[in-house]
């Protein structure tokens, strides 16, 4: 299933190695980073329906501004499936946020989002208001707090709809509800139900229906199945997959697991310390990770029936740097199994790494070897 | 309700008075017999911890009934052993560990700790459960925010203690000892700190030191993973298997995720609507799976190579059990035809497979047995079962 390609993947490889540099090199420019940069102007499509150049997000905090997101570069084709992955802290879900701009007010966001080519921190509330869920819509974790308990769902689901076209009438409305709840797998008499009366899975669901509601352009699910039984979890991976793949959406999946992140994406980005730190074609980024943190994560759930995993847990030394207290050069080299003196200097920059990847480790010749 | 469940256990008394048959594994296992004989009860490891007939057995949650959250459950925990756990959400895994830690009272059954029951008298309580302790899931809401590490560590003692405050005149050296062995080290940096000062994988180490450091035989893991980051998991899951190695410390694990199975476990009970459906040890259940619910659990992991078997529906309520085997609504093998075709479809939806033994490798499914058994599986005996309302 990784293997195959999603129609659209050469342009988006193309597309995203080239929207790579958009991290700011922090010194001197190596030949290596130059190369990407060559790719450059090779190709500029307009026609992504996610792009980030160069974003950084800070919050503000009584101790001073602390670095969320430090300089991410995606792009994201019609069509596409991108998977980011990381651990909590890493500000994938500070990511996902500041796509719809749905951040809090202490965020200072820096860079540019384009949604469908256009800046959405340049929009206006009326047009940010008409972009959300029209254009791109998100799926949050835990959808037992993102839904109002105390309104029925089927009403939950019909405002967006009715909010975006004033042409829709409440009958209309509530037949294209009746459809969506189909579309998810639930009885359109689950309508009348109130939050508290539907199983997590069914929640979920309901979310998965609000998030279509107005058939947007993108879907950006952060940790959709968190929290969610392994069967409930394939069941609603399986629809997502299939929805997207029918009406063309672009999704953005966000979680801890790679595996799964592999399993249901063309393209995956690893992210860590607020950076990209690995990035390439899902299936060649989880079976041979070139940044040691990508092949950690790869690591951490076992394959069953993988004699070396028996009775043999990988994990890493550590936990996550703490955003207001980043180490010096290379943030992952604290934790890391390779790391040299050259890894404490400087963060190293995201450059080529052969397979259409690019990957932020000056040391990954030795994680080659070593593995 | 209540009545209802006592014939239903009279039934099951009665059952387990034959031997299970046709679950029965007659084909030899090359590997893994010896591990397996090991872990029968009567050879030289008698279990640290073990359940009987295990019955609990609650008030549904709407309306009238009982909600049958263990409905019949044999399981032993050699010394030294760890022992996964699996199931979803509603099952009755939690509840199964809680009767185990003597949390709950069971309904019908017997919770044996070193071959003796368990008494359910205060006293005897609080001694049993100094030798069992229960490690939570969700460091962040097990340990009291305003606690400092070292009360949360030494709370166990004091209340283990005999007299409230500084029964144990070594505490400070039990408290450190416990967080060290925890892998919090020097444990002196940590006696001060509060949970909020510490990292996901830190207090999910200060809940497993909080529980160590009454010198438990058996510890009792509510998913102590499920809420941890993935890079923080490993190292927690190779602390237990470290924990086992120097202390010979026994575990029960109770978690949704196969994989953790596989990394620490050596046997594995895959529970479903309150009954154990398929045990045997890791590399049999896993790499050989013969319930169809553990193929289906096993084939929706990420990265399986094979194709999912996404079931459909949720697992039912424990109030309503299906009748014949509880599996059978969502079954694979019934929905495609497959046990109507080995001629068991009408067992399947009319007789109730007997519950598991707690040792060796058994699969409760009708079909699993014509399945996987090479040689002609005996005939079964059908056992009456009380038809659910």
């Amino acid at each position: 299933m990784t293997e195959t390609d999603h129609s659209g993947a050469v342009e988006s490889e193309a597309a995203l190695t080239e929207a790579v540099p958009a991290e700011a090199p922090p010194t001197d420019v190596t030949p290596a980073e130059a190369a990407p940069a060559d790719a450059r102007p090779a190709e500029a499509p307009p026609t992504d329906v996610l792009r980030l150049e160069n974003l950084h997000v800070s919050y503000q905090t009584a101790a001073g501004p602390v670095p969320a997101v430090r300089g991410v570069g995606l792009a994201l084709p019609a069509g596409g499936r991108l998977g980011l992955a990381g651990e909590s802290g890493c500000g994938k879900s500070t990511l996902a946020a500041a796509i719809l701009r749905l951040l809090p007010k202490s965020a200072r966001v820096e860079g540019s989002i384009l949604l469908g080519g256009e800046d959405v921190q340049a929009m206006s509330w009326g047009r940010l208001r008409a972009v959300r869920w029209a254009e791109a819509s998100i799926v949050f974790q835990g959808a037992m707090h993102s839904l109002n308990p105390v309104r029925r769902v089927g009403d939950q689901i019909a405002e967006p709809i009715l909010l975006h076209d004033k042409k829709v009438g409440r009958a209309a409305a509530d037949r294209r509800v009746a459809t969506l709840l189909d579309q998810v797998g639930l009885v359109a008499a689950r309508a009348s139900a109130y939050p508290h009366e539907l199983s997590g899975g069914q929640r979920q669901r309901v979310m998965i229906a609000m998030a279509l509601a107005c058939e947007p352009r993108l879907i950006v699910a952060d940790e959709p199945t968190t929290a969610l039984d392994v069967m409930i979890q394939a069941q609603i991976l399986r629809l997502i997959g299939e929805l997207v793949a029918e009406h063309g959406i672009s999704l953005l999946m966000i979680s801890h697991d790679l595996a799964v992140l592999a399993e249901h994406c063309d393209r995956l980005a690893v992210m860590y310390a607020g950076r990209i730190v690995e990035q390439g074609p899902a299936g060649r980024v989880f079976a041979d990770a070139r940044h040691p943190y990508g092949r950690a994560l790869a690591d951490a759930f076992p394959r069953i029936g993988d004699a070396a995993s028996r009775r043999g847990p990988r994990g890493l030394p550590g936990d996550p740097p703490d955003p207001a207290r980043l180490p010096q050069g290379c943030t992952f080299a604290p934790r890391c199994p390779i790391a040299a003196d050259e890894c404490r200097t400087a963060e190293p920059p995201l450059v080529a790494a052969g397979d259409g990847r690019t990957a932020a480790c000056v040391r990954m010749d030795v994680l080659r070897e070593a593995s | 309700m209540s009545a209802e469940v006592e014939t239903e256990m009279e039934g099951t008394d009665e059952a387990r008075a034959h031997t299970m048959t046709s679950g029965e594994d007659p084909a030899p296992v090359p590997e893994d017999s010896a591990e397996a004989l090991a872990a029968v009860p009567e050879s030289a490891a008698a279990p640290v911890l073990s359940v009987r007939d295990l019955f609990v057995t609650f008030r549904a949650r709407h309306g009238r009934g009982r909600a049958r959250a263990v409905d019949g459950v044999d399981l032993d925990i050699a010394p030294g052993e760890i022992v996964a756990l699996v199931g979803e959400s509603g099952c009755g895994k939690s509840t199964l560990a809680r009767a185990l830690t003597g949390l709950v009272v069971p309904t019908a059954g017997r919770v044996l700790h070193n071959g003796a029951p368990v008494s359910y008298k205060s006293r005897a309580l609080k001694a049993y459960r100094r030798g069992v302790q229960l490690v939570l899931q969700d460091p962040a809401g097990a340990l009291n925010p305003r606690r400092t590490v070292y009360e949360a560590v030494a709370e166990g003692l004091r209340i283990h203690g005999k007299s409230a405050l500084g029964a144990f005149p070594d505490e400070k050296a039990k408290v450190a000892d416990a967080l060290s062995r925890a892998g919090l080290r020097p444990p002196e940096r940590f006696f001060g700190l509060h949970p909020h000062q510490l990292s996901g994988g830190q207090r999910q180490r200060v809940v497993i030191a909080g529980a160590l450091v009454l010198d438990p035989q058996v510890l009792v893991a509510d998913e102590p993973v499920a809420s941890l980051d993935a890079s923080v998991r490993g190292e927690i899951l190779k602390l237990m298997l470290d924990l086992r190695a120097g202390a010979g410390l026994s575990a029960l694990v109770v978690t949704h995720d196969l994989g953790l199975a596989w990394n620490i476990a050596d046997r594995v009970a895959v529970m479903y609507l309150g009954r154990i459906v398929e045990t045997g040890t890791v590399e049999e259940v896993l790499t050989a799976p013969r319930h169809p619910y553990t193929r289906a659990l096993l084939s929706v992991v990420a990265e399986s190579g094979e194709e999912p078997v996404i079931l459909t529906g949720e697992t039912p309520d424990s109030a309503a059990i299906p009748t014949g085997c509880r599996f059978h609504p969502r079954c694979p093998l019934v929905a495609s035809g497959e046990a109507e075709r080995l001629g068991v479809a009408q067992q399947c939806r009319s007789v109730d497979p007997k519950p598991l033994p707690s040792a060796g490798r058994h699969a409760a499914c009708h079909a699993a047995a014509l399945l996987n058994a090479p040689p002609p599986p005996q005939p079964k005996e059908p056992d009456e079962t009380p038809p659910q309302a």
